[in-house]
């Protein structure tokens, strides 16, 4: 049962991160950790893991509509490796709870930006 | 000469996106618009391409340190592999825009119930 809605879930938030280009994290990790059980730490870290698979699809199908920047993905993701580093020495000296409540707060915010962007039109 | 500003972007949302197990496109999308004035869809399958490489980073680093639990991740990322190409079809179709409000109403219901 909890397997089967695990299942529901992920794939749902494939079709989210296809629609909002946001790569499902948002809602992988609170399935982890809400559903599965799993701390905050293991659920963002496996999270990072769940993406994969959806981002490899979901940047080959909008490069065949011609949607994406490869040079500045490239540029982009050079970037991210030092900041990767940090966020992840942060995320293990946090105490569990800060983190996922942290967490909670990213939500409300991310919820936040997509009303914003949907009201200016983009 | 916009190199600067998309490693600087790059940086921001690895940070944010390794912190949070998020892949970093909250960060990289908003930047993408605000700065080299990328449209939606330009600015979402961009940050999608650049969260392939910070992920795969993040996911090493956790990893090293025996955080990943591949069981787990690949119960909720394989389903959700199926789900993406039926987000990005949808995407070339209808606007998004009805579809997000929703959407943020389920992200705050779940954010209030791990604040408190």
């Amino acid at each position: 049962m909890t397997i089967a809605l695990v299942i529901l879930i992920g794939c749902a938030g494939g079709v989210l991160a296809g629609l909002f280009g946001v790569g499902g994290g948002i809602v992988f990790v609170p399935t982890l950790a809400l559903v599965l059980g799993l701390t905050q730490l293991h659920a963002e870290a496996s999270s990072l893991l769940a993406i994969l698979p959806t981002a490899i699809v979901g940047t080959w199908r909008q490069r065949a509509y011609g949607n994406v920047d490869l040079r500045a993905a490239a540029v982009i993701g050079a970037g991210s490796i030092g900041g990767v580093q940090l966020g992840v020495l942060l995320a293990e000296s946090l105490p569990e709870g800060v983190l996922r409540r942290l967490f909670g707060g990213l939500l409300v915010l991310t919820a936040a930006q997509l009303v914003w962007r949907t009201q200016r039109g983009s | 000469m916009r190199a600067p500003k998309l490693l600087s972007i790059g940086a921001l949302g690895g940070f944010f996106g390794a912190l949070f197990g998020v892949g970093g496109g909250i960060v990289i999308v908003p930047l993408l618009v605000f700065f080299f004035a990328f449209g939606p869809r330009r600015a979402a399958a961009t940050s999608l391409a650049a969260i392939l490489v910070s992920s795969v980073v993040g996911a090493i680093t956790y990893a090293f340190h025996g955080e990943v639990k591949p069981g787990a991740a690949l119960l909720v990322g394989i389903p959700a592999m199926v789900g993406v190409l039926g987000g990005t079809a949808i995407q070339q179709r209808v606007p998004a825009q009805r579809l997000s409000y929703g959407f943020a109403l389920v992200l705050v219901a779940v954010g209030v119930r791990l604040l408190v």
